[in-house]
């Protein structure tokens, strides 16, 4: 495991994220891991109590994580989100604009290039669920 | 037309230096090619037999004469001086090197253009009509919304790993020119009984190995909330899209397994939760982009009669004239299906001198076809034989636009990966089989396709007479199939029986055309005949 990379002030949770099955079953736990193919609506109803949802990414072409990470950003979940796994550096962009806020690379990634890839579009076409202004809204005031 | 606004161009701009950026990280060894590719093919940089392919986006279609020139000026610089125009109409460079790439993704950014999404697992260049704001029985101009929603899926961020490639298609006619049932998701803009504006949505088309017409999936979208129903197609697929063979990602087989009725239904609740998202365009910027697409200043009380007294030049306006909405104008078809030629290419010479007729002519416009022809929208009626005498000595004055000629071909083995046979040398060869030009007008309407693998890119299921090249025991083998429609009246053709060579197969389709002759009513069209006829007559022909 590389280093991680993480986007909130919050102290990290040191909780193991447990599978969807058994978190649904415990009633006390915190954080929870989603591997790709897995239903994010399946946490909807019990949102209230995670601290933590690791995404797992198998296969960085993988693009579910980037679905399943705005449904619960969509449900008003404001805890973090963590993709775990082949995460490479032109997909945080995008990961980030879908509410993915901390990142646990198998392969260390030049923060350099992260930061570039993060600041090099100004603006978006559409709506996300990172609250950034939609070109059209600037276009109309 | 559309032009760019600064955030338009800060895109494309950050797009080329993002590219730049990624070539670099490559050549320096900190990705491997497993995966650059994904990031190239988003840029429409695709490895081929013999060098880096370029897809260069034409929006809609549309081009003006600026954009045209620099597509010129690129073959010539860049190439070996000439360009591929494609069945999605786009444009493809075959003669790449890698290291340009950047370079020519920053020229193409000088006049508004780019290669964003024309290939790999994205959202790609949205395709519509080439007659749009000028077709007399189009119900508006499809291409504002094209555009909007151009903006709307260039980097989704929700959408930029699918499962396998989607393809959106808007047309606003009766009629269809763009193979519109082919299509991912295929959008016709409709009016409802109180006379507004929305969409007829198709969901789950698609050629390849397993092709499948679109079915509708909704009467009617309201247009203000088109947006949130692709979204919804998208994330239904997304989420449920097998992800273990590459062969059964694309949405028509999540269509096909969910069934229609389920998928529908899944859309449905997934659409009114987008609804309450807000993400939507407002009507503010459907205005603004419509804007640019206003009609240009057509005159009035042109003379609407043409003269004929040329022969050539009247059997060139019968079959590439097409009537327009305004009175005294006409659309006009450019041929890139030059006999023995390479149906689409055109030099850079001929992209200029179609430039300068759009420029003089045409209001500035050009449009490319899913048939890989170039159409001038806007031409005075009174400027046609001026038009074709610069057409025809540029080589670009045939006259066979739907004729049997008129063959769409991808780009084979000659140049493609992908293939397992060539089709450049069959095209040719029914060409020159059936190059006579009384010949071509007994035989009427009739649209050859075909693709030289599995993949379908030249249409071969959308053709009357499709050829399917496949590999049989290492060597190139045609599969015949019959009765396919990209139009209005969409229809996926059938295999006849087992394949043939190279030869055989031109001489199985001819052997199909002369019994066409035998069987047609007056007037009758060879996809009409065979549907009333059905495929066993016309087996007993090819077969014996």
């Amino acid at each position: 495991m590389a280093e991680a990379l993480r986007f909130r002030n919050d102290d990290p949770i040191e909780e193991p994220a447990v599978t969807l099955d058994a978190f649904l079953d415990q009633a006390d736990a915190s954080a929870v891991r989603i591997e790709a193919g897995e239903d994010p609506r399946r946490l909807i109803p019990v949102l209230d109590r995670v601290k933590l949802v690791e995404l797992g990414i198998p296969r960085f072409r993988d693009g579910r994580c980037f679905t399943a990470a705005r449904i619960l950003r969509e449900a008003g979940y404001e805890g973090e989100i963590r993709a775990e796994g082949d995460v490479l550096v032109d997909l945080i962009f995008f990961m980030r604009r879908c509410g993915i806020d901390s990142f646990a690379p198998s392969a260390p990634l030049n923060r350099a290039d992260v930061d570039a890839c993060l600041s090099r579009y100004e603006h978006v076409y559409q709506h996300a669920a990172d609250g950034a202004v939609p070109i059209w809204k600037l276009r109309h005031g | 037309m559309y032009k760019y606004d600064q955030y338009d161009q800060a895109m494309v701009d950050a797009r080329v230096e993002d590219f730049r950026d990624q070539v670099r990280r490559r050549i320096a060894g900190d990705m491997n090619d497993d995966q650059f590719k994904p990031l190239r093919l988003k840029n429409g940089l695709y490895l081929q037999l013999h060098a880096y392919m370029l897809r260069v986006a034409i929006p809609y279609g549309t081009l003006d004469s600026r954009q045209l020139r620099k597509l010129a000026e690129i073959a010539r610089k860049y190439d070996r001086g000439y360009g591929h125009f494609t069945t999605r109409q786009n444009l493809q460079y075959h003669w790449i090197k890698l290291e340009d790439a950047p370079d020519i993704l920053a020229e193409l950014a000088t006049v508004e253009m780019h290669a964003i999404q024309t290939s790999g697992e994205s959202i790609r260049n949205i395709s519509a009509d080439q007659y749009a704001g000028a077709a007399a029985d189009e119900i508006c101009d499809p291409r504002p919304w094209a555009e909007l929603l151009r903006q709307a899926t260039s980097f989704h961020p929700e959408f930029s790993y699918l499962p396998r490639k989607f393809k959106i298609c808007v047309i606003a006619a009766p009629a269809d020119r763009a193979a519109l049932r082919w299509h991912d998701c295929a959008l016709r803009i409709v009016r409802n009984e109180a006379g507004e504006e929305g969409f007829e949505v198709y969901a789950g088309g698609g050629m390849g190995r397993t092709p499948f017409i679109a079915y509708k999936i909704r009467d009617f979208c309201p247009a203000a909330q088109i947006f949130s129903y692709i979204q919804a197609i998208l994330r239904v697929w997304n989420l449920h899209a097998r992800r273990d063979n590459i062969h059964k990602q694309r949405m028509k087989i999540l269509v096909h397994d969910l069934g229609e009725e389920e998928f529908r239904r899944q859309v449905e609740e997934v659409f009114q939760h987008f609804l309450t998202l807000e993400t939507d365009f407002p009507q503010a910027e459907y205005d603004r982009i419509a804007a640019y697409f206003t009609p240009p200043p057509f005159e009035t009380g042109l003379p609407d009669d043409i003269d004929r007294s040329d022969p050539e030049f009247a059997l060139w306006v019968d079959h590439q004239v097409v009537a327009h909405k305004a009175p005294g104008y006409a659309i006009a078809n450019i041929s890139l299906k030059p006999i023995g030629g390479i149906g689409g290419d055109a030099t850079a010479e001929q992209m200029e001198v179609v430039a300068d007729l759009a420029e003089r002519y045409s209001f500035d416009e050009v449009r490319v076809t899913h048939a890989q022809n170039l159409v001038l929208p806007h031409v005075r009626k009174q400027d046609l034989y001026a038009v074709w005498q610069a057409l025809h000595e540029a080589g670009l004055a045939d006259a066979n636009l739907d004729l049997v000629t008129d063959v769409i071909a991808c780009p084979g083995l000659d140049y493609c990966t992908l293939a397992n046979a060539r089709s450049i040398p069959v095209a040719q060869k029914i060409q020159r089989r059936f190059a006579e030009m009384e010949r071509q007008l007994d035989l009427g309407e009739l649209k050859i396709k075909i693709s030289g693998c599995i993949n379908a890119c030249g249409h071969h299921h959308a053709g009357h007479i499709g050829i399917l090249g496949v590999d049989r025991k290492g060597t190139e083998n045609y599969q015949l199939l019959l009765g396919g429609s990209g139009a209005e009246d969409t229809t996926q053709a059938k295999i006849t029986g087992p394949g043939f060579d190279e030869d055989g197969v031109v001489d199985a389709v001819e052997r199909a055309i002369e019994r066409y002759r035998e069987l047609r009513d007056p007037g009758e069209r060879f996809i009409d005949t065979y549907r009333r006829v059905g495929l066993d007559a016309f087996k007993e022909a090819i077969y014996g």
